[in-house]
């Protein structure tokens, strides 16, 4: 693995106009993504996860501006980059998968046309050989009788099999990242253990790097190199899997780790914790600590712009006033 | 607990004519196939199993929009057919996964909470008016949502005006049909939070369908694990989580994905998908799945053998296990 991350994003900045101003959906955040890596960003509906994705792949509505000090692919400017350009890289070195495999795919053509689509794109293959290697990735994430699959139409297959469908589709021009968008929460737990299963293998299996967005720690904990946790278009906390779940340092990653309730740990029946309130507006102007309003560690100072704390040679970083994330004596403080 | 139970279903089947093509002739599908569970008052029962299997079926089965082809359901011991559905839903109410569209748009949230009062003609609007703001304050919603519209609500609020408008009725039961899956984490354990301190409260029996195992644990004091229309195994939270029998059970549990780093993803083993219910697997459903597949899981179904706190239905056990 080489030093020069694949994908480096410094201060990226998203802003939708609404109808009484600006969205401030997503605020400077920073992340780097080497080769072969797991990215999780984790984050509730609203945080900006997904809007941060599509930004990298130009995928953003026309309104919405997006702004960075930094947004590279392997050396490749993307903020530079032409939609003709961003054309020639998405499918091919990027791709995507989307959550929904109900909508995602086009109901009006066979799973085969669908699945040569990207490879007649970018490189200079027969529609035989585009298709052999339909099979090869459909056998390749666990498609039984492939080649009959090719002539099946979207409805003809189950929610499982679709994902499946979604994944061979990403995969055919062998890309250098892979971005997941909550691949499997429109599956049954069953069917997700599979599907994550599937993506781990053969991003070990190809050297892909991938961003997996999620709302669901259990997954992330499970696939993750490197967690960014994501609260109101913000990084909050970021750093190794098992530093961020061994030692959450934001209130809010806390927070959300004494939601859920794990079989074996959590006492049945007992109260779960929980975080009151809710997201504050990102319309107008957004300062200081945007948890502030739901943490029990708020202090007059988290109104102020919020210092980046590093540990481990930062490796592990959080955005919070307090230096270990905690108020001396922790109280709710009205903001 | 009282002797008879709250809701009994007795070899409950839902059967659906299915047609596969403009002329071909309908072929039953048996979404729900003799189901017999008791649900002691005061109790929750999670149902847990895959989409398809027939959970929802059953739900509708109990709330009474669906009439069973064959078998009885029984509230207190009397039987529903019997009684007619407004008295029902006033003993009956559901909780619906995503509050975005199970409420009214185009009303305002003392009109959907109200409802029920209006329907079944109870008290005057001076009544019906405190009863809301009661109800409200038991959800935690502050009594000035009244006059807003769900549009203006998030999920959470619009997820606590599902709960009131079920409990408005002051209902024995509530079917909660995966209540928590469209809310956010920190959302989900407030919802699940409420929904335990309304049972100890007001001693509510809960039939709590999901197919998120972490919560069922939490929650429920008994599960029963259904596949393609079948219970496969039925027991105490603990019998499940602690010593699990069926090996669909176990497959299931799993799959259970905890906040624990390093662990990676499990192998469930489950490689073939799901069946397809109109043509189910002969012998026992489950047996092109199964890790622990044996020659007779393909000819014959499994008995129903009773545990010491459920029962389960596999080859592995009772008489029918092999000899060893």
């Amino acid at each position: 693995m080489t030093d020069t991350p694949i994908l480096s994003v410094r201060n990226l900045t998203i802003d939708i106009p609404v109808g009484g101003g600006t969205l401030h959906a997503v605020r400077g955040i920073d992340f780097d993504l080497n080769r072969g890596e797991t990215l999780c960003i984790v984050g509730e509906s609203g945080s900006g996860k997904s809007l941060t994705s599509l930004a990298l792949m130009g995928l953003l509505g026309k309104k919405i501006s997006r702004r960075a000090d930094r947004m590279e692919f392997d050396g490749i400017d993307l903020m530079k980059t032409s939609q003709r350009g961003m054309r020639k890289l998405r499918g091919l070195r990027m791709s995507m998968i989307f959550q929904e495999p109900m909508t995602s795919l086009n109901p009006a053509y066979t799973i085969g046309d669908q699945l040569a689509e990207a490879l007649l794109l970018h490189k200079k293959v027969s529609r035989e050989q585009a298709r052999a290697r339909a099979v090869e990735l459909l056998e390749k994430v666990g498609i039984t009788a492939a080649k009959s699959r090719l002539s099946q139409y979207p409805h003809q297959l189950s929610g499982g099999l679709r994902q499946r469908v979604m994944i061979a589709m990403a995969l055919m021009c062998e890309p250098e990242l892979i971005i997941a968008d909550e691949p499997t929460t429109a599956l049954d737990v069953t069917i997700q253990a599979q599907i994550l299963r599937l993506l781990v293998d053969l991003q070990k299996e190809l050297g892909m790097a991938m961003i997996l967005i999620t709302h669901d720690l259990g997954v992330v904990a499970r696939v993750a190199d490197k967690v960014a946790v994501m609260y109101a278009g913000e990084l909050v906390e970021t750093g190794p899997a098992a530093d961020v779940f061994g030692a959450p340092a934001h209130p809010y990653t806390r927070g959300l780790l004494r939601c859920i309730p794990v079989p074996g740990k959590t006492e049945r029946g007992a109260e779960l914790g929980t975080i009151p309130g809710i997201v504050p507006s990102l319309v107008g102007e957004v300062s200081g600590c945007p948890f502030r309003t739901r943490c029990d560690h708020a202090v007059d100072a988290c109104r102020q712009p919020i210092p980046l704390r590093e540990q481990q040679a930062g490796r592990h970083s959080f955005r919070c006033v307090h230096p270990d994330g905690r108020a001396a004596s922790p109280q709710e403080v009205p903001a | 607990m009282s002797d008879t139970p709250v809701l009994e279903l007795r070899n409950v089947t839902k059967t659906y004519q299915v047609k596969q093509g403009m002329f071909a002739t309908p072929k039953p599908l048996k979404a729900v196939n003799d189901v017999s569970l008791k649900i002691g008052r005061g109790e929750v029962l999670g149902l847990v199993g895959e989409s398809g299997c027939g959970k929802s079926t059953l739900a509708k089965i109990l709330l009474g929009l669906e009439q069973p082809t064959e078998g009885q359901v029984l509230v207190d011991g009397k039987e529903i057919g019997a009684q007619n559905r407004s008295e029902l839903a006033r003993r009956i109410q559901p909780i619906f996964q995503d509050p975005y569209s199970s409420l009214n748009p185009r009303k305002s949230i003392y009109d959907i909470i109200s409802l029920p009062l209006r329907v079944h003609n109870v008290g005057d609007s001076a009544s019906q008016e405190k009863a809301v703001r009661e109800i409200l304050d038991i959800v935690g919603l502050p009594a000035r949502v009244m006059n807003t519209y769900p549009s203006q609500m998030s999920g959470g609020q619009r997820q606590r005006v599902a709960i009131a408008r079920a409990l408005i009725m002051k209902p024995e039961i509530v079917i909660c049909d995966e209540p928590t899956s469209a809310l956010d984490v920190s959302v989900q354990s407030q919802i699940l939070n409420l929904l335990g301190e309304l049972r100890r409260e007001f001693g509510l029996t809960y039939l709590f369908i999901s197919h998120n195992l972490a919560v069922v644990e939490h929650l429920a004091n008994r599960v029963a694990v259904m596949y393609l229309g079948r219970i496969v195994e039925e027991a105490s939270v603990e019998g499940l989580f602690d010593r699990r029998r069926h090996p669909y059970s176990d497959a299931l549990l799993q799959s259970v994905l905890t906040p624990d780093p390093g662990m990676g993803v499990p192998d469930t083993h489950l490689g073939a998908a799901y069946p397809n219910p109109i043509d189910p697997p002969k012998g026992c459903h489950f047996h092109p799945r199964c890790a622990k597949a044996m020659p007779q899981c393909s000819q014959a179904a499994p008995l129903t053998v009773p545990t010491e706190d459920g029962r389960v239905e596999c080859h592995l056990y009772g008489a029918q296990a092999p000899t060893a």
